[in-house]
């Protein structure tokens, strides 16, 4: 029934640049549940922009749906802007937090290896437990759960993603891509965004 | 006053706590008003002079500094705060001012919820201020502690809890921009008792202007007008569909303008009625699923389809895959959000239509489309023989609720102002009542709220004081919001109440008999005796059961200065038609 053409769900990642406002996480939230639909990650932080928060959220959908809850999140009076990408078009990462007990690190030189191989980094070396931490994709993350399961693996946690878009004057074009359909012409926002173009790459 | 413009003059502060004196240089200004009584004067700043609301516990400070504001602010007592937030409606979609309610924490803000989602569809400017409790106590399980924010917060657009008498003067300047500007909703403040007691130092009030990520009125692109303009130049069978956005963007000269240039045939959804006369020759009648005939069947007909103001509503497209298939899509829309929503747009034309309209006339050329035009007149023929003309001019010894509505536009010359309720004596009204002005149909368009029309007719009244107003209710929904007949009573307002009494839930007994075989499950309410209850209230009235008993009935309530009720007993078990079945395309529409 529409111009979008007909594609397999698969992971998006929508950006989201807003104010910082108590209560605005549940009226961006209720916008996938009122659809019945999981968010699968959800991150907050501050942007470049002073005042400015992004929210960076993942779900599972077809573009179709995507472009019109990103719209009805943009609709929200303390939401600038907001954007939607693929895996594809972005740089992502996810950090993981792992307890093992420390004796059996000591005694056993695979694990060593194992967390070599893996890019775990040791945070905190107790008598009784380490905790090891790996930053990557989601696949990584999980296979070191799988690497240290026999090795006693006490605890494990997983952060919500964060993502960089690729391209380096991928601001301007989304932009106007955006212009195509979307109204705002984002004034003050956007000159502030394009004069950070080397820093800000989305 | 006519407009809503804020102005910046402040009354008279009604100071509770007596000035300081004069403080040395460092220490701050010294409190002059309490929150409570600095909330009425940003009321009065902002063009307010009429309040809905009902008191209790968390707001009686507001209530308090009320007392000494009533020959300024005129408070309208209701029987329940639902009633209070669809007066404020009523209110808001005559004036075209922002609708004021008061309710107190816990279950009077919680009575607010069914007004919020039906302000929030059909963007309705409300500003509800709720009493809470005092700020320590929040999150406790207090007395009458309810999280009303985080409820509300799917059927507003936007609202804000305010903890501190400091942050009242920003809070309320956000919520009258925000309500009033872009496309217009309901938004909640909810002050806490604490907040509304507290003395504070209250300078000056400044209405608000800017939102930094809030963009209220997109900024209009002129190439897709030259697109669009170039699409209805070229269009052999254009077709115009317009909804409440021409109201609500003041734009009917406008969009009058546009359709004169450019000859198009123009149909309205339900909110839409009454931006162009009903007598209008340009005017070819109602979309929707009980949408007159020739509009639906022609939407699949079109070449160039032109939505103004409108969301394609599903009650409006029918199915969705089979809806104007072979027509370029022109979508005029204040709100981005609706452009592709339901229907993909061929060109979206984003803009306040107030705008965009007088740019898209200038660059239409002048057309009349005869032989299109007459096929709107050749369906509407066909719609006339088959159900028009049995529904106003009816042979058989019933009563039709057409014929009701038919007599009275006979007695009004559709100068009234029409609330309607939900069901089917809602869709005979929007059918048949005849609208020489805008702002005249006042009804609950998409959240189909039953009970709407009695406290929306009140609040009508005393938006537009100077017109007749006439509320048309079924017999189920006038007992959802009854109680507001003692609001009449005490405000001494002037609504006349038809209850068009098929002693039935009429559109849910029709559903039943077309597609449940005729299992009327749970359909056959009972009434009172209305016309008793009415008495009770000290509001004269007459019940109808004889056609020759209808005209003198409706010029006797018309007459009388003052309420009046008509309990008009109508046939039982008569449809609704045409209709397009659930599931059905438009052109599938039904005549019988």
């Amino acid at each position: 029934m529409s111009q979008f053409p007909t594609i397999d769900r698969q992971e998006y990642n929508i950006t989201a640049y807003t104010e910082n406002q108590v209560g605005l996480l549940n009226r961006i939230a209720i916008i996938f549940s009122r659809r019945k639909i999981n968010i699968e990650s959800l991150n907050t932080s501050p942007s470049e922009i002073e005042g400015i928060h992004r929210f960076n959220i993942v779900i599972t959908e077809t573009e179709e749906v995507v472009s019109k809850l990103a719209r009805q999140i943009e609709k929200q009076v303390e939401v600038l802007k907001v954007y939607y990408n693929t895996n594809a078009d972005v740089i992502w990462q996810e950090m993981a937090l792992y307890k093992v007990p420390t004796d059996v690190i000591a005694e056993k030189a695979s694990v060593e290896r194992l967390l070599r191989e893996n890019g775990a980094r040791a945070v905190v070396i107790r008598k009784d437990y380490t905790v090891f931490e790996t930053t990557g994709h989601r696949e990584e993350t999980d296979n070191l759960i799988k690497v240290l399961q026999p090795y006693g693996l006490i605890e494990f946690v997983r952060s919500a993603r964060i993502a960089i878009i690729k391209a380096s004057d991928g601001f301007n074009h989304k932009l106007r891509e955006f212009e195509r359909r979307e109204p705002s012409e984002d004034v003050s926002e956007n000159e502030f965004l394009n004069s950070r173009d080397a820093v800000f790459t989305m | 006053m006519l407009t809503n413009e804020p102005t910046t003059a402040l009354a008279e502060p009604e100071t509770t706590v007596s000035a300081a004196p004069a403080a040395t240089e460092e220490t701050a200004p010294a409190p002059n008003s309490t929150g409570a009584t600095a909330v009425l004067n940003i009321l009065l700043a902002e063009g307010v002079d009429t309040i809905f609301g009902y008191p209790g516990g968390a707001i009686i400070p507001i209530y308090d500094a009320l007392y000494d504001f009533k020959e300024q602010l005129n408070h309208v007592l209701v029987r329940h705060e639902q009633g209070g937030i669809h007066a404020a409606q009523g209110y808001a979609r005559a004036s075209g001012r922002v609708g004021v309610v008061f309710a107190t924490s816990g279950p009077g803000a919680t009575n607010l919820v069914t007004g919020l989602a039906d302000a929030l569809i059909d963007s309705t400017p409300l500003v509800c201020i709720t009493g809470q409790v005092f700020a320590h106590l929040l999150g406790t399980d207090a007395f009458q502690e309810t999280d009303i924010i985080n409820i509300t917060t799917p059927v507003t657009k936007w609202n804000y809890q305010v903890t501190k008498a400091e942050e009242i003067p920003e809070a309320l300047a956000k919520a009258f921009y925000i309500a009033r500007s872009g496309r217009p909703g309901p938004v909640l403040i909810d002050i806490t008792k604490n907040a509304q007691q507290q003395a504070f130092h209250f300078a000056s009030y400044a209405p608000c202007t800017h939102i930094r990520s809030y963009r209220p009125v997109p900024i209009v692109r002129p190439e897709y007008l030259r697109e669009a303009a170039a699409l209805i130049n070229q269009a052999r069978r254009p077709f115009v569909l317009w909804g409440q956005g021409v109201v609500l963007g003041a734009a009917e000269r406008e969009f009058k303008a546009f359709i004169e240039k450019s000859g198009i045939p123009a149909a309205w959804t339900i909110l839409g009625a009454g931006a162009l006369p009903t007598d209008h020759p340009l005017n070819v009648g109602m979309l929707g699923m009980h949408g007159n005939y020739g509009p639906n069947v022609l939407t699949n007909e079109c070449d160039v389809l032109i939505a103004i103001g409108m969301r394609f509503d599903d009650r409006v497209t029918g199915r969705l895959d089979k809806y104007a298939r072979q027509a370029k899509v022109i979508h005029l829309d204040i709100d981005p959000t609706e452009i592709d929503k339901n229907v993909a747009a061929t060109v979206p034309v984003w803009g306040d239509c107030r705008e965009t309209l007088p740019l898209l006339t200038a660059l239409v050329e002048p057309k009349t489309h005869p032989e299109w035009h007459q096929r709107f007149r050749d369906h509407m023929a066909e719609e006339v023989a088959a159900v028009i003309n049995d529904e106003l001019f009816p042979t058989g010894e019933e009563l039709t609720m057409g014929e009701v509505i038919q007599q009275l536009n006979e007695l009004t010359q559709g100068e009234a102002i029409i609330v309607t309720d939900v069901g089917q004596h809602q869709m005979v009204a929007c059918r048949y009542a005849r609208f020489n002005h805008t702002r005249s149909n006042i009804t609950s368009g998409g959240l189909g709220t039953m009970g709407f029309a009695l406290p929306a007719a009140i609040g009508a009244k005393f938006g537009a004081p100077q017109r007749p107003v006439v509320a048309i209710i079924g017999d189920g929904g006038v007992q959802m919001t009854i109680q507001e007949l003692g609001t009449i009573m005490q405000t001494g307002v002037d609504v006349k109440i038809i209850i068009l009494n098929n002693r039935f839930l009429g559109m849910v007994r029709q559903w039943q008999e077309l597609f449940h075989t005729r299992r009327y499950s749970f359909v056959d309410i009972q009434s009172p005796d209305y016309v008793t209850v009415a008495s009770g209230y000290r509001i004269p009235g007459q019940r109808v059961e004889a056609r020759e008993e209808l005209q003198p009935a409706l010029q006797k309530m018309l007459a009388h200065p003052g309420s009046f009720l008509l309990d008009i007993m109508v046939a039982k078990e008569n449809n609704i038609f045409p209709m397009v079945p659930q599931g059905c395309s438009v052109a599938e529409i039904r005549l019988k």
